[in-house]
This record gives C-alpha cells, structure tokens and sequence, in this order.
C-alpha cells in the first residue's frame, strides 16, 4: 500500500466514532409535526382501523404482505384523514404521511427515512407526483408515478402507502354511512 | 247489580289500590339515595371498561412491537435477507470464426443478508453462485461480492469499509434481472467498465442537495496482463488475496433530481493497472458518463465509457484506448409488457487502427407476471470488424426478493 495513503485511511478510521451522530435514521418532519400541519386548528383525537376482515385482505392485496400491526390509527376531521403508514423499500420502513382530503391525496410526505439507498423520494419532485391522486378500480392510482432510477424499490413502497391510505379513506368514510 | 252500585264498588277498589301504592313507594330521601348508589356504580363500571380498554392496547401495543414474544430487537427484525438469479438461454449462430452457442446456464444465484447493528451502523453481503457449479475444473464461481459495514455520519453523509460495488455505469449497483432489458447485461457494462466490478477498500457516500449526490472511494486496482492484451475485464483481482500495491480512487456525482432523470458521471484513477507486473504499463483513467429517463412508457438509457492506458505496452496493441457506447429507448405497453432496441458499439483495442471495433444490436421483450419477476426473450445481431459475429436469440427468466 502506499504511504502517502495510509495517513488517509487512518483518518478516515479515526473519525467515524467522533462523528456518529446520536440517530441513524433520518426524520425529514416528525409525525407530530406533520399532523400539527394538517391541522392547524388542532390535531383531533386519533381513531383506529382494525384490520380484520375484508379490511385486512384488501390491504395485504394493496401492500402484497400484510401489514405488521393488527390496527391502524388515524386523525380525521372535517372530511379529511391523516394516516401515517410504514413501508419497507428494500430493507427497513420508510414513514410516510399522507392527508386524504375527499378522496383525493391532499399531501404527501416522507416523515422517517432508514434505507440507505433510494432517499430521493423525500423530495417534492416526486412527491408532488401525488397530488389529486385517487384511487381507480382495483385500488390502483388513478396516474402513472414515474420512477427514480436506483430508488425503483423505494418510489414502490411510497406509491403503495398513497394507495393504502386512499383505501383506508375510503373505508372508514362508507363505514361511518353505513 | 245497579250500575250506581258498580261503579260505587270500583271507586272504593281503586281507592285502596291507591293507597297500598302509595305506601309502598320509596320517600324522596330513599329516591335520592338509590340514584346516588346507581351513579356510583356507574363510574366504578366506567373505571372498569376504560381500564379494561387501557389493558386491551397495551395487549396491542405488545403484539405489535413484538414485545410478547420476549421484548427488545430480535436477530429476525435487524436483520433481512434476499437475493436475485437468473437462468438463460442462448441460440447464436457463430460466423466468419466465431463460435456457435446453444446453451443452458444459470447464470447468478445470488443471495443478500443484512444486519442492522445500531440505528447508523449496518452490514451489507451478497454472495453469488455464478454458472450453477463451482469448483476444480467446473465453469462457475462463489463470489463474495459485498461484505461491508457502512457507519452514517450524520443525516447526509455515510463512510463504508469493506468488499462494495464501485460505483460506476448503470448495471453495477443495481443489475436484479427484473430491472434491465435484455438477457445478457449489455456487452458495454461487460467488457469496458466491467460490471459487476467490486473492489476491498473504504469510501464515503452522501448528498450535496439539489438532487445531487456524491461517492468516492479508495481501493483495490485492476492487475491486467498483456498476456490479455490489456483487456480490463480480465484484470479484476475480486478482493481475494488482491494485490494492493497501487490503489484506485473512484469519484461519482450524479443527479436525480427530477422524476425519471438521472445523470451521473465517474472518474476513476488506477495508480497502475499492472500493479506493477508489467514493465511498460502503468497508470490508467476510466472516464463514465451516462443519462437515464423515463417519462409514462417511454424510457431511454445511454452510456459511454472511455479507458485510457499509460505506457508503451497496451499502446503496442492498441489497448491504450478502450471505449464503448450504447443507446437503448424502451416502451412500456402496460405494466407487464415492455419492449426496447438497444444499440452496442465497443472496442477494447482502439488505439491503433486493428479491426477490433464491435458492434451489436438487440431488440426484445420484458414480460413481468410480477413486480419481482421477469421473463425475457431477445435477438441479438453481431457486425463486428473481425468478421467473427453471433447472431441469435436469448431467452432468460429472473426474480428478485
């Protein structure tokens, strides 16, 4: 090995454990924040989808797994939902929260960040890709999500958690008629 | 009986009724008293249901976090396993010398495990099985083609040391099967940059914003030979026992910083591509630039590569100068057809004027029955300079988890 490049490794070694910082996860907005945003009025009390049922077979259809809790909370109020869901792109959950006003997505935001690859879909290029968006038949989109290269399993976690949310909307409003 | 006796009879009746009524009738005061006793066993039920709500939750919360089945991170939730492989089938048609291939491979098994050990410190490993069977005098190989620990420095910057994949060309980071067309990786990414390319060494990533971001690395060099005409596909040392006499140093920056659109450029640096072995060889500079974009069903990807070798001995046989360039528009018909033409020219001997260019076509089929599963079928055309081209087609299925 060279020597001109041993006092680069060397420093390179020694500042990793000064320079780790106290979280590796990376939180754009916390969940608190976000819902504070949505609701500048006051954040109401939250309620809960229980995932049982038909409810659990549309969302395992929606995610291709089933969701890792047995409920989900929500904030609504006035016609609009907030959701924050979690879903893993490659290796660890991306959180995201979504505001579903009307049954359309009013915002949508990537709150907590863990993968180490595929980050670019924090940003509002991509996620202004939803705006408006609504669910078609079969729970799909109702527009094409274009891709970020190298983030392919990240942009598919995000647009999975916009169509869950839109579901749940939709389910927790024919309920509440029914 | 008159009817004035009757109803005389009746009046006297009801009279007396209401008189035993009202003496059975609690007072005011014992009123009071009984709703006082129901309004405290009211709350006490109250109490019990909203414990018994309290008590459901916590029951919730347990299941959840995974705290019912013995509490705290297990090995299972820190650490995460997967992998890719692809099995292809090849039909060419060997001309002007060439030789002909009908052929059966598996080509990659690949396996990924993952740990997190802290919130910023993770392992990363891949190991492959390349053609189904390795071993003394079989045609595969075991490769240990990641095994690194990335620590993060803060929210946008992370350090990595360990076997990583060097960040260079379209396919070398990211090549699972469902995400490229073609069987074959392009002959660009194979024989000039040369993918899948790893290297032992240390490196830092991160983000500049704006949709930019960064990698550089310093590692393990190439060890090319003039026995291989100085051909750099041939010169990768695999991080096995590799000899580290002359180091590389690897830049990237690439943007993404709009939906469909990347653009990305590396340098990198070999101190010398011999490590010393060859007396009239030395240092050597590998330019890369390629764009990616994809806008509804259209995509387009474009690379090209560039060597350039120092020394008397790769300039003998013109391998002072290697490049390669592709081109490859796509179209998604829906969300499980897509089609696409790819354009390949490349040359591992251009520095003189020998017929060494080549050049290939392909055009095919992606159908995706999954997200994480592909079947593929191409044909590829040959025109190279030499004469010897295989023409033919590939048929290939892969998946991803």
């Amino acid at each position: 090995m060279p020597r001109s490049l041993l006092p680069l490794l060397t420093l390179l070694f020694l500042s990793w454990p000064t320079l780790l910082p106290a979280g590796g996860e990376t939180v754009y907005q916390t969940p608190e924040a976000f819902l504070e945003q949505q609701f500048p009025d006051g954040v109401p009390e939250p309620d809960v989808v229980w995932l049982r049922g038909e409810v659990r077979e549309t969302v395992k259809d929606i995610l291709g797994h089933r969701y890792p809790s047995l409920r989900i909370r929500y904030w609504h109020k006035d016609g609009r939902s907030a959701w924050i869901l979690d879903e893993i792109g490659k290796d660890l959950p991306i959180t995201t929260g979504i505001l579903v006003n009307a049954g359309r997505i009013e915002a949508l935001r990537v709150l907590i960040f863990r993968e180490s690859r595929g980050w670019e879909v924090r940003h509002e290029f991509f996620t202004d890709q939803f705006d408006q968006a609504r669910l078609n038949e079969g729970h799909k989109l109702d527009r094409h999500i274009d891709n970020i290269s190298g983030a392919t399993l990240s942009v598919r976690a995000v647009t999975k958690l916009a169509r869950l949310a839109l579901y749940l909307d939709q389910w927790i409003r024919d309920d509440t008629q029914d | 009986m008159k009817r004035s006796t009757l109803a005389l009879s009746i009046g006297a009746l009801l009279a007396g009724g209401q008189t035993a009524l009202a003496q059975d009738m609690p007072s005011a005061e014992e009123m009071w008293r009984i709703i006082q006793q129901q309004q405290k066993q009211i709350q006490e039920l109250k109490a019990r249901v909203e414990d018994t709500d309290m008590k459901a939750d916590a029951a919730v919360e347990a299941v959840e976090s995974g705290g019912g089945t013995g509490g705290g991170a297990t090995w299972a939730e820190t650490t995460q396993i997967g992998g890719y492989g692809e099995l292809h089938y090849n039909n060419l048609d060997g001309s002007g010398g060439a030789s002909d291939k009908d052929e059966l491979d598996f080509h990659r098994f690949v396996l990924f495990v993952n740990h997190q050990f802290s919130d910023n410190i993770r392992l990363f490993t891949e190991l492959e099985i390349e053609h189904a069977l390795a071993g003394e005098g079989q045609p595969g190989e075991v490769e240990l083609e990641q095994a690194y620990v990335e620590m993060d420095l803060n929210d946008y910057h992370r350090a990595k040391a360990g076997v990583f994949l060097l960040p260079v060309g379209i396919l070398n980071e990211t090549h699972e099967p469902n995400t490229f067309y073609g069987v074959e990786r392009n002959p660009i990414e194979k024989n000039i940059i040369p993918t899948t390319w790893w290297a032992a060494g240390a490196g830092l990533s991160g983000e500049l914003g704006q949709g930019f971001s960064y990698d550089l690395g310093v590692h393990e060099g190439l060890r090319i030979t003039d026995a291989t005409s100085f051909a750099v596909r041939g010169g990768r040392q695999k991080s096995a026992e590799a000899d580290a006499s002359d180091l590389a140093y690897t830049g990237r920056l690439k943007y993404t910083g709009m939906p469909g659109l990347e653009l990305a450029t590396t340098l990198q640096h070999q101190t010398d591509i011999t490590q010393g072995s060859v007396a009239n060889a030395g240092s050597a500079n590998l330019f890369e630039a390629h764009g990616i974009y994809s806008k509804g069903p259209f995509g387009l990807r474009a690379l090209y590569a560039r060597w350039d070798l120092d020394g008397s001995g790769p300039e003998t046989v013109g391998a002072d100068e290697q490049f390669g360039w592709y081109i490859e528009p796509s179209f998604r018909l829906n969300e499980k057809w897509g089609l696409f033409a790819r354009y390949n020219e490349w040359d591992n001997r251009a520095g003189n004027s020998s017929q060494s260019e080549m050049t290939q076509v392909d055009v095919g089929v992606n159908f995706w029955p999954h997200p994480d599963v592909v079947l593929k079928a191409d044909y590829q055309m040959q025109d190279n300079d030499n004469g010897q081209d295989q023409d033919g087609f590939n048929l290939g299925v892969g998946y991803q988890f």
